[in-house]
């Protein structure tokens, strides 16, 4: 379990950033390193003003989707940063904005989570990488 | 039957997958290697989780069961 899992995060919507926190968690808690890169609209739901908003759910979701989603939040589900607040705890999870992106959005690490580690580029995200899995979410 | 002596519990009952596992990865960090935590789960997935769970960190499912959908383990610290 010694090589990283890699998750690169580019959509913004809570159902993909909660599909991408449970992996998170799962991985943390086998023991497995864990670097999360992120992207556009991915870094901008990590903004510290806006990681609590709404960030709705993708196209395929529908108004069906909204209700499921809903239901099991309503069910006591963790939020996505709360899952990933935990996953942080137990160590081992590093999270990057990509620099690229950070230049996109007009944004200052400052205007940040605290969730969120540093800001690398994509070189030092390959790097870490090494000969794990790399997913794209 | 033997006497199993639990010196920790997890109470997951109503929390979502990946949640039971990793609140119990970080209760097991506050027990000693050898020591048991018992973990009350309604998730259905967990029976399968907790068995891959274990297999991977090497802390033992020493004993598990199920009653009206609520899912119990006991597991030693490695």
């Amino acid at each position: 379990m010694d090589e990283p899992l890699s998750l690169v995060l580019f959509s913004g919507t809570d159902d993909k950033l909660q599909a991408a926190a449970v992996l998170t968690a799962g991985a943390a808690a086998l023991g497995k390193p864990v670097n999360v890169f992120l992207q556009y609209w991915a870094l901008d739901a990590f903004r510290a003003d806006r990681i609590a908003a709404d960030h709705g759910l993708a196209p395929e979701a529908g108004a069906e989707g909204r209700l499921a989603v809903d239901g099991l939040r309503a069910a006591g589900q963790a939020t996505w940063a709360e899952t990933l607040r935990q996953a942080k705890e137990l160590g081992g999870v590093d999270i990057e904005a990509c620099s690229l992106s950070m230049d996109l959005l007009h944004l200052e690490p400052s205007d940040l989570d605290p969730l969120v580690d540093g800001v690398e580029g994509v070189t030092a995200f390959y790097l870490n990488a090494g000969e794990g899995q790399v997913v794209f979410i | 039957m033997t006497l199993l002596s639990v010196t920790t519990w997890v109470d997951a009952r109503g929390l979502s997958c990946p949640m039971p596992i990793v609140k119990t990865a970080q209760a097991i960090k506050t027990i000693a290697s050898g020591d048991l935590i018992e973990v009350l789960a309604t998730d259905p997935g967990s029976v399968k989780d907790f068995a891959a769970w274990s297999r991977t960190t090497g802390n033992d499912l020493v004993e598990q069961s199920s009653d009206g959908g609520v899912y119990r383990f006991v597991l030693r610290r490695k």
